[in-house]
């Protein structure tokens, strides 16, 4: 249920009548219940707990950053697999930066996001004005930048960090009321956010029905609502509890509606599923295909550089191992999110959804004990039945 | 003669639809026989039903083959008995050699072992047969589309074909191979092969249908003998009443030149050498509609892309004006700015979208014209669709409905929309009713009229000469890249355009 932590205003609109979404949120809402009985009764403790919920976001919120990302990418019809190693190499920048050479936060971060944004656009510009496949391109850079940050480590650790740049992951935004436990601002603003998603879900729903279009049955739109606010209240009220707002949670939560907001209701948004639908026929309705190709890649640079410095700040320590195998997570969130393998489908909150049934699996299955095996066989089938019953639905 | 082939009552389902309802069909042994209607009448469902797509017990109804009942389970079960439909689209892998292709799931092998030696002596036999010379070994990509037809064909033969089924066999081809076809049709027909063809082409169907059944609205209205087939006869059944215009007439208030294109070349995008527009020059004025005849590779769409934004060709050089001032057309969406639309002749490879609904197709090429700094207003695009959907008549359930899912007329009819949405001045329309039955066509030369009357230059290209004639205030012909005659409406005919490309033929040195 923490899904709906993420649904904030223009996403409600969104949720709309789709078997897919609905499906992928209701598949989410039961692994949760799921590992909350089994973790109670094998394990003796809350998975719902304040802690854990927080300890979700912090291990996860590299992979939903990304997967916004990695959501254009494979929505423009291509795919990024450099991205875990790019998370390492800008962790490794990071880390060179404040320890070895003593900057200051406020120029590291904006720093490493502008070397993500090289990195992006350095691929980009191989795949989109030279054609060359996305699928080489990346696996060159997977191979480049890993290089590259075994060779800024000289293959160490480098730690740790400034209290500064941890507060990036691990820090939580303070209570403007003073009050402490429970944290009023958290409330305050996941109760604004429950309203939002409300709010904005039934004006998409009234303007459905201004154009004549079936509106979803009300029972459905009402109880979808009901349990997306009552989720996000809870989860802000655990939160608030604790320690209140991670920085990470309104990171990752604004970026969410951004992107959301820019996937639907902007014409660049709308110019890149157009371009994976159908590249030629965009073309020839006056669309810079090459161009957009070009931005999703650099987009996903700087999402990988600050997923990057998260992790980093996480860890407390650069290693040359940080993010080996991310990609794969970020990818198969995506594609769990109802994403298509040939471009034009897939939509934001899926990816979403997506990253966040995979967050709560690991951290579900890590906390009843089972063996690092098992998670990748289970994760593994989980992504395969995922594709298979959008495919199956399809179909149908 | 006990007939070869009869359906009986056959009615087929589909949720909410009823595609067919009782449809009768009989074919005699040996005869050509048409099947005859509008996009969405029922013709390719039926056929579905006699190949076994539709498995016996989808659908109900009779059906007898050879004086038994027919139950086929898949198409495999239909291929054994002889039964063979050769499909739209072609079925044929691009990058196999044509005798793969002629034995592709049938291959001449023993145990697994492919015996490469007879197959080749086979195969060059079929292509005999078909007439053709070419290779065993050529690859089938090497090959144009007409000779790919008659690969089709052979390939039929390969598997002892009683009852051959040609579905539009004729719709991409040009004129000279779809002659062939037609002649070929009629020496399989001399040796024994019982024939079903499907098309729009009424010339076609006159010229080799023994019999001629037309079928409306998932039901049969009628079947013609060859003496009672005419092409007025088979309109008025296909659509349900008469079309005494085929061509909507407008009034013709033709005012000054929109656009001029002078000294217009263009070379071939990978063959360094090759030019393939060679001093185009052509005008087209307020209201006017142009046409440019010509066969396939006559240049005609290379030169409309390379005019819409270069989308075509290297090395183009040439003067292009717009309102009297010289335009920069040199990216798509500068062309579209200066007021040029392009709708390709390929609508569902360079014209939509189509996993996309309707709506999204439609505001594409415009998406300023719904948005205000960037952000859309889904408001007023759905209100946009539908006043297109409306004002167009787009069949449709509605504005998000998946163009994938709409019948060619109304995917034509949204490719329109989206450039009428992008208000040109001028509008190329590459073969703008290719693949689009009777009554659509008449819809969509209304709608052509109607932005002639708006003030709009309208350049049309087509392979169709009775609808170039019928439509055209003027007709530009060309013929190896070069524009090579221009013909006012008064003057052209059929006859007149064929004279000017057989002139120029090889002059183009």
């Amino acid at each position: 249920m923490t899904a709906n932590m993420t649904a904030k205003p223009g996403l409600g609109a969104h949720l709309g009548g789709h078997l897919r979404e609905n499906g992928m949120l209701m598949a989410l809402v039961a692994i949760v219940l799921f590992f909350v009985a089994v973790v109670r009764v094998f394990e003796g403790v809350d998975f719902l707990s304040a802690q854990n919920i927080t300890n979700l976001f912090l291990q996860n919120s590299y992979v939903i950053i990304m997967a916004l990302g990695m959501l254009l990418v494979i929505v423009a019809g291509h795919i990024d697999l450099s991205v875990g190693s790019v998370v390492g190499f800008v962790g490794a920048v990071a880390a060179v930066l404040t320890v070895n050479l003593d900057w200051p936060v406020w120029a590291v971060v904006p720093a490493c996001l502008g070397v993500g944004l090289l990195i992006g656009a350095a691929q980009g510009y191989w795949v989109a004005y030279w054609r060359i496949p996305s699928f080489i391109v990346t696996l060159a850079g997977m191979l480049v930048f890993r290089g590259l940050t075994l060779w800024l480590l000289a293959g160490q650790n480098i730690g740790p960090f400034p209290k500064s740049f941890q507060s990036l992951s691990t820090g939580f935004i303070p209570d403007v009321f003073g009050v402490d436990k429970p944290n009023l601002t958290a409330l305050v603003l996941v109760c604004a956010a429950a309203l939002a998603v409300v709010v904005v879900g039934w004006r998409a729903r009234t303007r459905d029905a201004a154009f004549g279009m079936t509106p979803e049955p009300i029972t459905i739109f009402a109880i979808r609502n009901l349990v997306v606010a009552a989720a996000l209240i809870f989860v802000g009220y655990k939160l608030a509890s604790f320690r209140g707002l991670p920085n990470v949670v309104v990171i990752l939560s604004v970026l969410t509606v951004l992107y959301a907001f820019f996937t639907e209701n902007m014409t660049t948004g709308r110019r890149i599923y157009a371009l994976g639908g159908n590249e030629k026929a965009a073309k020839l309705s006056g669309i810079k295909t090459e161009r957009l190709v070009f931005l999703t890649f650099c987009n996903m640079g700087v999402l990988a550089a600050l997923a990057g410095m998260i992790v980093a700040a996480r860890l407390n320590s650069s290693t040359p191992k940080a993010g080996a195998g991310f990609e794969l997570d970020v990818i198969a969130a995506v594609f769990i999110g109802g994403a298509s393998m040939s471009g034009g489908v897939g939509k934001i909150l899926g990816a979403v959804v997506g990253a966040l049934i995979m967050g709560v699996m690991n951290n579900g299955m890590s906390i009843m004990g089972i063996g690092i095996d098992y998670q990748q066989v289970i994760k593994g089938l989980v992504l395969l039945a995922a594709v298979i019953f959008d495919v199956y639905n399809k179909s149908k | 003669m006990p007939a070869l082939l009869e359906m009986r009552g056959i009615s087929k389902v589909f949720p909410g639809v009823r595609a067919l309802d009782k449809v009768s069909l009989t074919v005699q042994p040996g005869e050509i026989h048409a099947i005859c209607g509008e996009n969405g009448a029922g013709k390719s469902t039926l056929m579905k039903v006699l190949s076994g797509v539709y498995p016996h017990g989808s659908y109900d109804g009779q059906i007898l083959y050879d004086g038994a009942p027919l139950t086929c389970r898949n198409i495999r079960d239909s291929e054994h008995r002889g039964i063979i439909i050769i499909h739209q689209e072609l079925a044929l892998v691009p990058l196999l050699s044509i005798a793969e292709n002629l034995f592709l799931g049938n291959e001449v092998a023993r145990r697994g072992v492919i015996n490469w030696a007879q197959a080749f002596q086979k195969t060059e036999t079929l292509l005999r047969k078909v007439g053709l010379t070419e290779a065993p070994t050529t690859r089938v990509e090497k090959l144009g589309v007409g000779k790919q037809q008659l690969i089709e064909i052979a390939k039929a033969l390969a598997k002892d074909v009683r009852l051959l089924i040609l579905d539009e066999p004729t719709a991409a081809l040009q004129e000279n191979d779809s002659q062939k076809l037609l002649s070929l049709m009629l020496e399989l027909k001399a040796q024994g092969v019982t024939q079903i063809i499907i098309s729009h082409k009424l010339n076609e169907i006159g010229r080799v249908a023994d019999r001629i059944t037309i079928i409306r609205d998932g039901a049969t209205v009628s079947t013609l003998d060859k003496a009672d087939i005419s092409e007025d006869r088979i309109i008025r059944d296909m659509v349900g009443r008469d079309m005494a215009h085929r061509y909507p007439d407008r009034p013709r208030q033709i005012g000054e030149t929109l656009m001029a294109v002078k000294g217009w070349n263009v070379w071939h995008p990978d063959q360094k050498d090759r030019q393939m527009i060679r001093d185009a020059a052509f005008h087209v004025r307020k209201g006017e509609i142009v046409g440019i005849a010509g066969l396939m590779g006559a240049g005609r769409t290379e030169l409309a892309m390379s005019l819409f934004g270069r989308s075509y060709g290297r090395n183009i050089s040439g003067e292009i004006t717009l309102g009297g001032t010289p335009a920069d057309t040199s990216t798509v969406a500068r062309a579209i700015d200066a007021g040029l639309a392009y709708v390709t002749e390929d609508r569902k490879v360079l014209g939509l979208v189509l996993e996309d609904p309707i709506v999204r197709n439609i505001t594409l090429a415009n998406l300023p014209g719904v948005s205000s700094r960037g952000v859309l207003s889904l408001r007023r695009e759905t209100r946009v669709a539908e006043d297109y959907r409306r004002a167009l008549n787009i069949r449709t359930t509605g504005v998000m409905q998946k163009v994938v899912n709409l019948s060619g007329g109304n995917q034509q009819k949204v490719v329109l929309s989206k450039w009428l949405f992008a208000d040109p001045q001028v509008l190329i329309l590459d073969e703008p009713t290719r693949g689009i039955d009777v009554g659509a066509k008449f819809e969509i030369y209304g709608i052509m009229n109607e932005l002639a009357a708006q003030g709009r230059g309208v350049v049309m290209i087509s392979s169709e000469m009775p609808e170039l004639l019928g439509m055209c205030d003027r007709i530009y012909v060309m013929n190896e890249g070069r524009i090579v005659g221009e013909l006012s409406r008064a003057a052209a005919s059929q006859e007149q355009i064929m004279a000017l490309i057989l002139q120029s033929e090889g002059k183009a040195a």
